[in-house]
């Protein structure tokens, strides 16, 4: 997409708001919907992967050293990967109103 | 391109529509049978079958999938048709919507039929006006030839570059359906001058990968909507054009709103189609004895053509709308909801008196039209304007 989303006109839009750039679903950020965020403690994190594989977004991503965290720009604060880390090291925090 | 040649014959309506189908060399049809929009499918099945129409027929298992299977030929860039009524339109809506908002040119013929309960299988206009809002061209025709002349109208409403729209073509069901009428074909060369190749423009193909029907944040849904909005607005030029170059080359006429003895009138009645035909040949009773009523009949109804209805009823004092559909708890009939809201705040704007005739088939008489023209016309006058008059109704 050229222009952010919330920029298009309607004349813009192809008919039919048939998209033609393929693979921009990426530029689809879902993550103001959300009211809380998941918030990891490296330090107990055992790096298991559930997190990750529990996601219904895909939000959580890998870091370099290993440990797993939330891509805040998809994550919709659902709180499933609190829920499910065996070790119970994400926290679900208060996003500022 | 099928061998069916041109001449005036006499046939039932449902065929000669499947003749106009393959005549119009189609690709796809795709279809579940329904009463009383049968004979349209069944002898197209029976064309392709007959190896006289190179086409797919997909007999899918419902209407769901039939529509479903016609956006993905539409989607494709393949000329594509089907045909259902009633109950088939209701199993189909959710598809039938995404149609129009995904601007996929295709034909249907809907045999309109009374929807169920009470279980019916007889002709009204419940079943179209259910879908009044999805966003497809609705056109209707009151005798077979207007029913085979439509098919040709419609394709190419629908194909045209500028437009890329659904198109119904609307026909009552039995009272046209069923009827063996003289319809007088064309040939060959005529419908290849007048119906141009279909070009899909983002046809979904490999090499050029699009995606149709995506998700939209509300961020972007809002301007969705207005596209549709004006893209169907934007179609009444092309819907015209359509209609007159059919009339240069056929002789046969076809315009938005048609009128009857209307230039003298002092009223009209109001109809959209088949009742149309017996309200003409009433007013010409009526006009013997003195009365000056004119007809108004209504060929377009989506896009609704505001200006030329508002012109065709200028000047005159009251007007008597048939509907053959109620919008439980409203006004009344969807037409004559159109109407008011057509007129309201206009100058001088005629009286609207509505009436509600002819569901799930009830036979309407020429004595009938002459009742409610006549009464319709004591009500105008005495102020008894508000609301809807079920006609006939016991009780
Ligand atoms: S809160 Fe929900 S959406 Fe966000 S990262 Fe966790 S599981 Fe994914
Ligand atoms: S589920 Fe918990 S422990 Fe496992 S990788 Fe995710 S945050 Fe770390």
């Amino acid at each position: 997409m050229a222009k952010p989303i919330d920029e298009i006109t309607w004349q813009e839009l192809g008919i039919g708001a048939v998209v033609t750039e393929i693979g921009n679903s990426v530029q689809y950020k879902t993550g103001s919907w959300r009211s809380e965020r998941p918030v990891v403690k490296k330090e107990h994190c055992i790096k298991c992967g559930v997190c990750w594989l529990f996601c219904p977004d895909m939000s959580i991503v890998q870091t370099p050293e290993g440990h797993f965290t939330a891509n805040l720009e998809f994550c919709k604060g659902c709180g499933i990967c609190a829920k499910e880390c065996p070790v119970g090291c994400i926290t679900m925090q208060g996003e500022e109103a | 391109m099928s061998e069916i040649g041109k001449g005036r014959k006499g046939i039932e309506v449902s065929i000669a529509m499947a003749d106009a189908v393959a005549q119009a060399d189609v690709d796809v049809i795709a279809a579940y049978p329904i009463t009383p929009q049968t004979h349209i499918v069944e002898h197209l099945a029976d064309i392709v079958a007959n190896g006289e129409l190179d086409a797919e027929f997909v007999p899918v298992e419902s209407e769901h999938s039939a529509m479903s299977v016609c956006c993905g030929s539409a989607a494709v860039g393949a000329r594509t048709f089907t045909s259902t009524s009633s109950q088939g339109l209701a199993l189909m809506s959710e598809i039938f919507i995404i149609a129009a908002a995904m601007r996929l040119p295709m034909v249907m013929a809907l045999a309109n039929r009374s929807l169920s309960s009470p279980l019916s299988i007889w002709n009204d206009h419940t079943d179209v006006m259910m879908v009044r809002d999805a966003g497809w061209i609705h056109f209707f025709v009151e005798n077979g030839q207007e029913a085979y002349d439509g098919i040709f109208n419609a394709f190419r409403m629908s194909e045209d570059p500028g437009v890329m729209l659904p198109v119904a073509v609307n026909l009552d069901g039995f009272i046209m359906t069923h009827m063996v009428e003289p319809v007088e074909y064309v040939d060959g060369e005529l419908i290849k001058k007048y119906l141009p190749e279909f070009k899909m423009k983002n046809a979904l193909h490999p090499d050029n990968p699009v995606s149709m029907g995506c998700f939209a944040m509300p961020e972007i849904y809002t301007e969705a909507q207005m596209s549709r909005e004006v893209g169907i607005k934007d179609a009444y030029p092309t819907i015209v054009k359509a209609w007159d170059e059919w009339g240069a080359l056929t002789g046969r006429h076809y315009k938005p709103i048609e009128t009857y003895r209307t230039d003298d009138a002092d009223y009209c009645i109001i109809t959209m189609g088949s009742f149309g035909e017996t309200a003409m040949e009433v007013a010409d009773m009526l006009r013997e004895e003195g009365e000056k009523v004119g007809v108004v009949k209504i060929r377009l109804w989506r896009p609704f053509p505001m200006e030329e209805f508002r012109k065709s009823v200028l000047g005159k004092k009251y007007l008597i709308v048939l509907d053959r559909a109620i919008s439980f708890g409203s006004q009344g009939g969807p037409v004559a909801m159109e109407l008011r809201s057509a007129l309201y705040g206009q100058k001088d704007a005629p009286v609207v008196v509505n009436y509600v005739a002819g569901l799930a088939g009830r036979d309407v008489s020429r004595k009938d039209f002459r009742n409610i023209i006549l009464e319709g016309k004591k009500k105008a006058v005495s102020g008894h304007t508000d609301g809807f008059t079920l006609y006939g109704l016991r009780g």
